[in-house]
């Protein structure tokens, strides 16, 4: 059948199994919008692009499927950006399809060009520019693949304006191969009975799961792995939600901002196993003292991460459920040795000498705010995050312990990206309660989404923990820089209560801890576009707090 | 030390930037850098010459094997290969001191490729270090311009 280049790609996205779509329009794209009005395909209409790619970001993470968003050519295609390198910085698939100037316009300024596959050439998997309609087809099939497969991460497709006018014989196309691309599901390179050997040999081993443990889905795989053997888990920021934050084997998270029982472990172990973590310096501090005693082995789906940044003993390249299933499959029948009672009795103390804890008397607390939404929801909401000293403090006191229930930008530390992914989560699951917990800072960096929220009835509870500052920063200039707080006091203040009425949303404000529950609970039950100012304590600190390239048993506070 | 790393990629437009543009984006040097087509259509080698230690070329490798253009990367440092530049270097050369250059060029099994009045323009081609070597030797005289391709190698090896 003779189809256009617009109707090529919508058939293409569907194909892929895309059912909603993130997206601005502009004068590059009206061809592919003029045909989504249309399609069956659901468009949700951001108000900034940049939303556009965090939302198809937060779709992504909480489905585990391919986030799409789509931009006009120039300023449309440059305000992905942002979202884009967030993605890639997280490994989260994504495909950007951008429109871009007609083909005999490009390379010559024109009005709206801009060279976006250039611009994002270091923060994505992979890029197109498609100028012949003949490769559009086999370019989005591609696109999919190489954004889901493997190590995940953020495609984009430039399109002229003309290649989505012009028209061609289509058909769906059921196979496709890139040539020095392939992934195998099954491929692993490393010695797994080596792996469980070295294991069996250590006294105080330790398993860090990372985000790779969500992406490749091996939550049960990793649970029945730490128990058999008995080895406690540390996470990272990534990975929160994928080990239950009760289990007694868990140890929550490490690094900057973990748990002091987390990185004293981490600092006495003799076997640091790391899974589909990528040793990030807000983990490690100093690389080079980092578990120095230990034996390190690293399982990731990435080559090029293994001994990146910390040189490691043995490397296994591979998916991580895959690697844990075959580890379990031969434990069953050649068990080594777990008994561990000793290292169990030593982390155990450590967690009860150094619990995460915070003064719960006075002014309002942010820890309290965030404990209470995880109480309130019973740990069952799907909370995403901004960046800030919120985003710590919802990492340390909301305990999920559900997968793809904990979004937060994690490489890039996005400001601005919380509202945007809880749009995309609530989008995908409208029946689950979405809950983004942001900074006052924070969220005014997208907070014309909420036009987007209300507009399509999406019932993502805002909860702000307004300090007045932007508190990451104040606390390492009070800790840091002499207390010169430059530019970090931004008490002045739009009225968060009102922003969310002008949009048409439910804005309320608390100030006072026995406000809380009532409100959580109001907010919960009520199922509209809600915005909660919570006015909290403005000097208080994320503790512990790792200085930035110390040794992780070097903490202060907490 | 220095490594030399050829790398087999499709022939798409951009290729070559995003080659690059990961040389840069992670902080490694690049010495030099040579793309052509091969005798395989849509496909063309990018000879690379970095100098690193050990871990760093291993993670330039493996960087560059996940670019999806990449096909292949070998590293033939350690391996018997042979490896040529190609040098153009323009002399002054007067009457006095002409026949002692064409000299030095025999010595070299340089060629001379423009002959004026007042100037010669030699041509060479070689390994680094012969190279290097009839730079010197010219020096003596004055240099009035010189270009110079990046290293080319092919592994020795009997098919």
């Amino acid at each position: 059948m003779i189809k256009t280049g617009a109707e090529i790609l919508i058939e293409c996205l569907k194909n892929e199994g895309v059912d909603i779509v993130f997206g601005y329009p502009g004068g590059q794209v009206i061809p592919l919008y003029d045909k989504l009005y249309d399609s069956d395909l659901r468009h949700i209409l951001v108000r900034h692009e940049q939303g556009a790619a965090h939302a198809a970001d937060g779709y992504a993470r909480v489905t585990g499927k391919v986030g799409v968003c789509i931009a006009t050519s120039g300023p449309g295609a440059t305000n992905l950006v942002t979202g884009i390198a967030t993605a890639y910085m997280d490994s989260i698939p994504i495909v950007a399809i951008t429109g871009q100037v007609k083909s005999h316009l490009l390379g010559k300024d024109s009005f709206q060009e801009a060279d976006i596959v250039g611009i994002t050439m270091p923060i994505v998997k992979h890029s197109y520019i498609v100028k012949d309609i003949k490769e559009l087809a086999a370019t989005v099939k591609e696109a999919f693949y190489i954004a889901r497969t493997g190590r995940p991460g953020p495609v984009i497709i430039d399109v002229p304006s003309d290649i989505q006018l012009s028209s061609i014989e289509y058909s769906p196309l059921t196979e496709i191969k890139v040539k020095g691309y392939c992934y195998d599901d099954n491929f692993i390179n490393g010695n797994v009975d080596e792996m469980l050997d070295l294991i069996g040999k250590a006294q105080r081993p330790i398993i860090a799961a990372g985000g790779g443990i969500i992406a490749s889905g091996a939550h049960n795989e990793l649970l029945e792995f730490a128990e058999k053997l008995n080895i406690p888990v540390v996470t990272t920021l990534m990975a929160v939600g994928a080990f239950d934050t009760d289990h007694p084997l868990c140890l929550g998270m490490l690094g900057m901002h973990g748990t002091r029982y987390a990185n004293y472990a981490v600092c006495q172990c003799d076997l640091f196993i790391a899974i589909g973590m990528r040793f990030d310096d807000r983990v490690t501090g100093d690389p080079g003292q980092f578990a120095k005693d230990a034996k390190k082995i690293q399982i990731d789906i990435d080559d090029a991460e293994i001994g990146k940044i910390v040189p490691v003993d043995m490397g296994i390249v591979g998916d991580a459920a895959k690697i844990l299933g075959e580890a379990l499959k031969r434990l069953s029948c050649n068990p080594v040795n777990s008994d561990r009672r000793d290292w169990i009795n030593r982390v155990r103390e450590l967690r009860e000498e150094y619990p995460l804890k915070f003064e719960e008397s006075g002014t309002l607390k942010p820890q309290y705010v965030i404990k209470r939404i995880y109480e309130l929801t019973e740990g069952k909401a799907i909370i995403t995050t901004d960046v800030g000293e919120h985003q710590m403090w919802a990492a340390q006191y909301n305990k999920s312990k559900i997968q793809r229930s904990f979004l937060t930008s994690g490489g890039l530390g996005t400001m601005g990206y919380g509202f945007p992914a809880a749009i995309g989560a609530q989008a995908a699951f409208p029946g689950k309660t979405v809950i983004c917990i942001s900074g006052d800072g924070s969220f005014q960096m997208n907070s014309q989404e909420l036009m987007t929220a209300v507009r399509y009835n999406l019932p993502v509870i805002i909860a702000i923990v307004n300090n007045g500052y932007l508190g990451m920063v104040r606390q390492w200039q009070e800790l840091l820089y002499n207390e010169r707080y430059s530019e970090t006091d931004i008490k002045e203040q739009p009225d968060f209560v009102k922003l969310a009425e002008a949009y048409g949303a439910v804005g309320m404000r608390v100030t006072k801890k026995e406000e809380v529950d009532d409100c959580i609970l109001k907010a919960i039950n009520l199922r509209k576009t809600i915005l909660i100012d919570f006015v909290v304590d403005r000097f208080e600190n994320v503790y512990p707090f790792v200085p930035a390239g110390s040794t992780l048993d070097n903490m202060i506070g907490g | 030390m220095k490594h030399i790393l050829s790398v087999l990629v499709n022939d798409t437009p951009g290729v070559v930037t995003r080659v690059s543009a990961l040389f840069s984006k992670r902080n490694y040097n690049i010495k030099s850098f040579v793309g052509c087509e091969t005798h395989i259509p849509g496909t063309s080698t990018l000879i690379i010459v970095v100098y690193g230690d050990d871990e760093i070329i291993e993670q330039i490798t493996k960087q560059l094997r996940k670019l999806i253009d990449v096909i292949e990367v070998s590293d033939i440092t350690q391996k018997k290969h042979v490896s040529r530049e190609l040098v153009l270097i323009r002399v002054k050369a007067d009457t006095k001191v002409r026949s002692e250059i064409i000299q030095i060029v025999d010595i070299f099994r340089a060629n001379i490729v423009d002959f004026q009045n007042s100037s010669l323009m030699i041509e060479a081609t070689g390994d680094e270090d012969k190279i290097d070597a009839l730079v010197e030797a010219l020096k003596s005289f004055e240099i009035l311009e010189i270009v110079k391709t990046g290293e080319i190698s092919m592994v020795r090896k009997n098919v």
